[in-house]
């Protein structure tokens, strides 16, 4: 190996023990995973600085009302003073920076009083539950879906799934949640006679969960099983699995032990995305079923230019997705040991 | 002793395949095996065929104008009081109205590509060619940004913008194009720097390095047109995208706003008065159901076309 002159080698400087240390497998997994969540800092920061930009590029202020009586001015200058928005704008932002660290959002324009924590707190169970049993459907469903089309690659079930699969990837959320809305609450109400029917308005925690669930699940169980199906065929064609065959292993066991465990791993990183779909999906499903979340809330804020909550819901968002996508990243690093650690 | 000489009476008779068959035709030849991509490709070619003939259709009287209100037909089911698709709550035609519609999103989808398309190419093509630190910073941004929710980074942004569009259908349209080109270059700039890092290493680019190609003939002559092929499905796929994008704003309310008819904002109105009507929510969501699928098949279809490694 040529040594370039000058040119210090990589970790010269540095003294032996860290060396010694980085060496190790789990050195450099220490090190990979402190680096990434240090790298969550520079996103999170870059998105605060763009939504703040954007919240302040908009003309007119918060106080302006659509037609109406106008607020006196005396009264704009005491709710500035009040927000803070009377303030240079260097200064605002380095507040709310400051306030965003200690979980304070501010007050939101919209609701008197409130501060967008207590909003996002009023949210937050709706929103939780809904992801939750969506993403509990996602994973059994969507790789039970992929396993069965790739063992009956090319057959009807296979063809059924897949286009089962394509048209659910393909249509939007709001579209679905629309449709079965109309199939399941309005035709299925007038068919039996209001025996039998799914609803969706006056939103609860209780059956009003099975629209809005399956609504946000399909297009994730859609992909998971697209992904499933891809990386199993991928598996089928390995030759520990004809080993498997040769040894006379019975199905179900070549295909738990076997295809399962490996066809898995690229599912695992599908979840961070999934996530993210979630997370936004929430956005469209909770105002297609006006359900009273955060994803409603967000909406709600963003129709009323209620800026300090768009900003909060915003930042609350990335850094839920940051996060996943993090654990997502070092789960995949001790699932797969092919991983190579940069 | 004389060898044995071949005799040559009669010229030689070459092999030659009967029709040389180049890149574009192969490609071709294959997309047009895929019954599903052909399905998706027809169905676009109609869409264009609707939305170009729409305003044509309302001047010879064939379907009404899409702002025309009916009060004493409004929420007609299908069929009924002459609407073929039915009428909205303003008893307002809703095939035509769909037509108009159709104009919206699929310049939306395409013309969104558009501004994508140098964007991504630029910063793809630098950070892929000129490497090192160029690269790293080129794509940390790219990271950055493509940590961004896209969803919410658009209703923001439109949320925003929408104040200075004062209600111009051009202008909104014009905003909605940028705000969504904003979220999607990310893809097209991280294959782009994707394709060129790997056709950079093959040996032509060395042999027209090593005969002194500048830089900029070596982009545009040799990496450009040797990534063409994913770059242009990633560009269909971007379509669906757009279009779903746009028809999400439109559906909770902000970007196109009324009286221009947009798909997402007929679902959304159609919604409120669901159990009177059910017509006037499921045309508009299969329109762009039915849309965004052939999009998809299409994408599907020129990646098996062009991609030469999954050649049968």
């Amino acid at each position: 190996m040529a040594v370039i002159a000058g040119r210090p080698t990589r970790g010269a400087l540095l003294p032996p023990w860290f060396t010694a240390f980085t060496g190790t497998r789990g050195g450099a997994l220490a090190i990979f995973v402190v680096r990434r969540i240090l790298w969550m800092i520079p996103v999170v920061f870059f998105v605060i600085v763009i939504t703040f930009a954007l919240m302040h590029l908009a003309p007119g202020s918060p106080w302006d009302k659509n037609g109406g009586r106008q607020l006196s001015q005396t009264v704009v200058n005491n709710l500035n003073v009040k927000y803070g928005l009377d303030k240079p704008i260097y200064y605002q932002f380095g507040l709310y920076l400051w306030n965003v660290v200690h979980f304070d959002f501010g007050f939101s324009y919209q609701y008197e009083g409130k501060t967008v924590t207590t909003l996002i707190g009023e949210g937050w169970p709706y929103t939780a539950t809904l992801g939750a049993l969506a993403f509990l459907l996602i994973v059994p469903i969507g790789v039970a879906l992929g396993v069965v089309a790739a063992l009956r690659q090319n057959t009807k079930v296979d063809y059924a799934t897949m286009g089962f699969a394509t048209v659910a990837a393909s249509f939007p959320n709001f579209v679905i949640g629309a449709m079965m809305v109309v199939v399941f609450s309005v035709l299925l109400y007038q068919w039996t006679g209001g025996q039998f029917y799914l609803p969706s308005s006056n939103f609860g925690l209780d059956d009003h969960l099975v629209l809005p669930v399956i609504t946000l699940a399909l297009l994730p169980i859609a992909y998971t099983a697209r992904l499933t199906r891809a990386s199993t065929l991928e598996t089928l064609r390995q030759d520990f699995i004809r080993t498997a065959w040769a040894k006379g292993l019975p199905e179900r066991l070549v295909v738990i032990k076997h295809i399962l465990k490996n066809s898995l791993i690229p599912v695992v990183t599908t979840l961070g995305p999934t996530f993210a779909f979630l997370v936004t999906g929430s956005v469209i499903v909770e105002t297609v079923f006006n359900i009273p979340g955060i994803g409603r809330a967000f909406v709600t804020s963003v129709e009323s230019y209620d800026y300090p909550m768009i900003l909060g819901t915003t930042v609350l968002f990335s850094v839920v997705i940051a996060i996943a996508n993090l654990i997502v990243d070092i789960a995949y690093v001790f699932i797969d040991p092919r991983v190579r650690l940069m | 002793m004389a060898l044995a000489q071949p005799v040559i009476d009669q010229p030689m008779e070459w092999e030659v395949a009967e029709k040389q068959v180049g890149l574009w035709s192969d490609a071709w030849q294959r997309f047009r095996r895929n019954r599903l991509a052909l399905v998706g490709a027809v169905i676009v070619v109609f869409l264009v065929v609707v939305a170009l003939a729409a305003p044509l259709l309302v001047q010879l009287g064939i379907i009404q104008p899409p702002n025309k209100q009916h009060v004493e037909f409004i929420e007609s089911g299908i069929g009924q009081n002459g609407y073929l698709f039915g009428s909205d709550e303003l008893g307002r035609d809703t095939l035509s109205r769909l037509m108009f519609g159709a104009q919206v999103s699929l310049s939306v989808g395409i013309l969104v590509q558009l501004i994508i398309l140098p964007i991504g190419l630029a910063i793809g093509l630098i950070a892929g060619y000129f490497g090192g630190r160029v690269d790293n910073m080129l794509m940390r941004f790219t990271d950055i940004w493509y940590a961004f929710p896209d969803l919410l980074f658009v209703l923001v942004v439109v949320s925003v913008f929408q104040q200075y569009t004062s209600g111009n259908v051009l202008f909104e349209l014009l905003m909605i194009f940028g705000a969504i080109a904003l979220v999607n270059w990310v893809n097209l700039a991280r294959l782009v720097r994707g394709q060129v890092l790997s056709i950079k290493e093959k040996e032509f680019i060395e042999a027209a390095r090593s005969s002194g190609t500048p830089p900029s003939k070596l982009i545009l002559k040799h990496l450009l047109p040797n990534s063409l092929g994913p770059i242009i499905v990633t560009l269909t796929f971007g379509i669906p995208q757009a279009i779903f994008l746009e028809a999400v704003l439109s559906f909770i309310g902000v970007g196109i706003q009324p009286p221009q008819s947009t798909w997402g904002q007929m679902v959304n109105s159609g919604y409120e008065n669901i159990n009177a009507n059910p017509s006037s929510v499921v045309f508009p969501a299969l329109a762009i159901g039915f849309t965004l699928l052939a999009f998809s098949f299409i994408g599907d279809g020129l990646r098996d076309a062009l991609d030469p490694r999954m050649r049968r």
